[in-house]
């Protein structure tokens, strides 16, 4: 039995006591993942930071604070800092800390090389951002670096480092979780039977093993276009631009659903808790996963409908589009029906589930009048494209990420965060987002490009609205963190080991806070102690 | 809610809330109020369930959850309706495309071609006949691009033309075209990326190195469109606007005469200029 190797060694020991050795050389899952989501908060802010910038330059008609061609650098960082550096590492973050709390293992699989991957991305992004302060400035040919604007720049050689960088980060994540979730699962742990969540990250590795190698494909023939007199992308020399834009989005669009799926699974989890109520249909909310993370690859083009393609292209990439909003919707029919008939409670991370649901929906009718290649004609390239991926990832995924630190934190810290305090940040941003975010529909529909750093006074009382909107969701977010300071040093509420009432899953069984190691021993599964799969169908 | 409703705005006013219905022959506009109402239809419907839900399944009032957490029926219908949604907005959506990919039958040609940060038109033939020499470049003019510079301290509100703000929306010359003629544009991308959009037109397309792209216009009504390039191009993007003027028909051909006239007498003049300097051309 796997008891008696356990017994032959004492493995009890704490954390190490120096700071350099726990942190810095850490291989404990909690330790990483409390390393990745630090590191994504502060990347929240520097990219937010970048935001504020874009929002105070859009106030009012006039170039009032910077030059065009910083706006261009601030909107490029903007993008490549949020994506790479505050969404997909909060995600990792979340998946190290409980990928092997919820499947009963007792670390990772590959605890070294979690410590790599983490520590890869300090280092890349102190590369990128470094690039502003060089002469020559950063990267300012939007976070797709299309060619041949891209290779204007003079930080290519920086930026694409870095995102290798990041790219082999990412891979080996993935990897990691691969390899726990396959082969770490405790026993009677089985694969229909393990959280949403775990099967969401299941899935969102294998999309990012599939196509971070052709972003570095894609970035690398940059590379040498810029500096080897290669000619992929030249047409000059006989390549093709467009063919720049195939690749990148065959990665591009896969990945936008890498920072979605795990959103799912994070709704996927609270709202059962907060309905006390099983999650409706969950082997259809798993396929629904699955048919969504297959259908990404096949979509690509649906983001250059302008580019001139033949019409069967275009025909083709708008139908398999559509086809997303079949199991999107499956996936928010289900969470609606999880609510039908329980027994409801408003904690803050309920809250930031329930707008998730409402606003990523918002987000996806948008994407599905994007998919309509003719209407697509008039979107393409303008605020309504702007509105609509900050529904998907602010609304979505951001929120998702927030919903999760609430739900989850009582059990990092062992403390509850302040429930009044929480619910202002949650009221604080869910206002402020949507008078942010929804009138840059109407300025998209008005004939408003994206990516202008000054526009016509017919736009101008909608941005100065959405600016608005932008300092006050941004100052909302300094109330999100004093709730975590406040909650991990000076919260006096001890936090129960189920820390929610409805709270199902194995991450409950163990102490709060959950100490160094956890199922050093794999522990009995008890069906009715988990989230899912537990009830016949 | 006058700006929401359907109106054809040559261009941008303020508050404007939705999608102009375009002036010309081919215009996306339908297509998009339809998936707006479908969508606004839906989410009444799904919203309007998580409410009642959130109302009458609380805690506080006192309900108790129930234990069933599958349904095969609901998630059938579930997955059948939207199917059937989308086919019927595919349907429409497939009509409009093909429409939209036939630039066959034109009467004229123009050919578009993107620079950071200006474009340049060529008119190359006209009702089955070759255009000599008619082209030009447009780029933003004057009075924008000098109140655009950053801290000029020049007011924006006071850029207009005929009671209209054309605060970085005028070019120095616009593009003239005659109404009730199919239009054939050929857009190529001098440098880098741009995108040629006129929304009053009804789309955009890219303008790419080393790719010729074709669209068409048929416009109705005289008047004049303004639009902007759509694909980031470098630090001057947002200052390279496009303005169409549509004239009638007779006003355009002598206006072409008059260019064409001007083209020769031009090339009269380098001619002459080139003379003394007998260095054998090409």
């Amino acid at each position: 039995m796997a008891h008696a190797a356990t017994h032959d060694h004492d493995d009890h020991h704490g954390a190490p006591k120096g700071f350099f050795q726990r942190w810095v050389m850490s291989t404990n899952h909690k330790d990483i993942g409390t390393l990745y989501l630090i590191f994504s908060l502060t990347m929240f802010f520097i990219g937010g930071a970048f935001a504020m910038v874009i929002r105070a330059e859009l106030f009012k008609p006039g170039m009032q604070l910077v030059q065009p061609y910083f706006f261009n650098e601030m909107t490029t960082m903007h993008a490549l800092v949020m994506i790479f550096g505050a969404i997909m590492p909060a995600f990792v973050g979340l998946a190290n800390w409980m990928v092997p709390l919820m499947v009963g293992a007792p670390d990772m699989a590959l605890p070294r090389m979690n410590n790599l991957s983490f520590w890869i991305l300090p280092f890349a992004f102190f590369m990128l951002l470094s690039t502003l302060f060089m002469p020559g400035g950063g990267p300012a040919g939007g976070w797709t670096m299309y060619p041949p604007l891209s290779l204007q720049g003079e930080s290519v050689a920086y930026v694409i480092f870095a995102i290798h960088l990041m790219g082999i980060s990412s891979i080996m994540g993935a990897i990691n979780i691969i390899a726990t979730i396959l082969n770490m699962r405790a026993p009677g742990m089985d694969l229909l039977k393990m959280p949403v969540f775990v099967w969401s990250w299941l899935i969102t590795a294998f999309l990012l093993i599939a196509v971070m190698p052709v972003l570095a494909g894609a970035v690398t023939m940059l590379l040498t276009d810029k500096y080897f007199h290669t000619n992929f992308f030249n047409a000059a020399g006989g390549g093709d631009p467009v063919l720049f834009q195939h690749i990148f989005w065959f990665f591009g669009h896969p990945e936008v659903y890498i920072m979605i799926l795990p959103a799912f699974g994070i709704i996927s989890e609270i709202i059962p808790t907060f309905a006390r109520k099983p999650i409706f249909g969950y082997r259809a909310m798993v396929f629904a996963i699955a048919s969504i993370a297959f259908l990404s690859f096949i979509v690509w083009a649906h983001h250059m409908f302008a580019v001139g393609l033949p019409m069967g292209a275009e025909i083709f990439f708008m139908y398999a589009t559509m086809l997303i909003a079949v199991p999107t919707g499956v996936k928010v029919f289900n969470w609606v029906s999880t609510m039908w008939g329980g027994s409801m409670t408003f904690e803050t991370p309920m809250l930031f589930s329930i707008a998730f649901v409402i606003l990523f929906t918002i987000g996806g009718f948008s994407g599905l009048m994007l998919a309509l290649a003719p209407a697509d004609f008039q979107y393409h390239d303008t605020y309504f494209v702007v509105a609509h991926f900050h529904y998907v990832l602010v609304t979505g995924a951001a929120f998702s990420i927030m919903a999760a630190a609430y739900y989850w934190i009582p059990k990092w810290s062992g403390h509850m965060y302040s429930e009044t305090w929480g619910k202002i940040h949650f009221w604080s941003s869910v206002i402020s987002v949507n008078v942010l975010f929804f009138p840059q529909h109407f300025l998209g529909l008005a004939g408003m490009p994206r990516r202008i750093p000054d526009y016509n006074v017919a736009f101008a009382n909608f941005n100065m609205i959405s600016s608005i909107g932008g300092f006050w969701f941004g100052a909302s977010q300094l109330i999100f963190l004093g709730v975590i300071i406040h909650c991990v040093f000076f919260s006096k509420k001890k936090a129960a080991d189920r820390s929610w009432e409805g709270a199902k899953g194995l991450e409950w069984t163990v102490p709060s806070p959950a100490p160094f190691h956890t199922f050093d021993v794999p522990p009995v599964i008890h069906d009715d102690e988990l989230a899912h799969g537990n009830t016949d169908h | 809610m006058a700006l929401f409703g359907g109106e054809a705005w040559a261009n941008p006013v303020a508050n404007q809330m939705n999608m102009t219905k375009g002036v010309s022959e081919w215009s996306p506009y339908a297509m998009h109020m339809v998936a707006l109402w479908v969508c606004v239809v839906i989410g009444v419907l799904v919203f309007g369930a998580m409410f009642i839900a959130m109302f009458r399944f609380r805690k506080s009032r006192g309900a108790v959850a129930e234990k069933w957490a599958h349904s095969t029926k609901l998630e059938v219908v579930w997955t059948v309706v939207p199917v059937i949604i989308l086919i019927f907005l595919a349907n429409l959506a497939t009509g409009g495309l093909t429409t939209f990919a036939d630039t066959t039958g034109a009467d004229m040609t123009i050919k578009v071609t993107g620079y950071q940060w200006k474009w340049r038109y060529d008119y190359v033939d006209y009702k089955g006949k070759g255009v000599d020499k008619v082209g030009f470049v447009s780029k933003l003019e004057e009075s924008s691009d000098r109140t655009r510079q950053l801290k000029s301290n020049l007011d924006p509100e006071k850029i207009q033309v005929e009671g209209y703000n054309t605060y970085l929306l005028d070019v120095d010359k616009p593009l003239v075209v005659p109404v009730g003629v199919k239009i054939r544009f050929i857009i190529v991308g001098g440098d880098v990326i741009h995108s040629w959009w006129v929304p009053a037109l009804g789309w955009k397309m890219d303008a790419i190195p080393g790719i010729a792209n074709a669209a068409w216009t048929n416009i109705k009504e005289p008047g004049v469109y303004r639009g902007q390039c759509a694909e980031l191009c470098g630090q001057d993007h947002g200052f390279m606007p496009i303005v169409v003027k549509a004239v009638p028909k007779a006003e355009f051909e002598q206006w072409l005469a008059t260019q064409e006239d001007e083209a020769k007498i031009q090339k009269a003049a380098q001619t002459a200029q080139n003379a003394p300097a007998p260095a054998p051309q090409g």
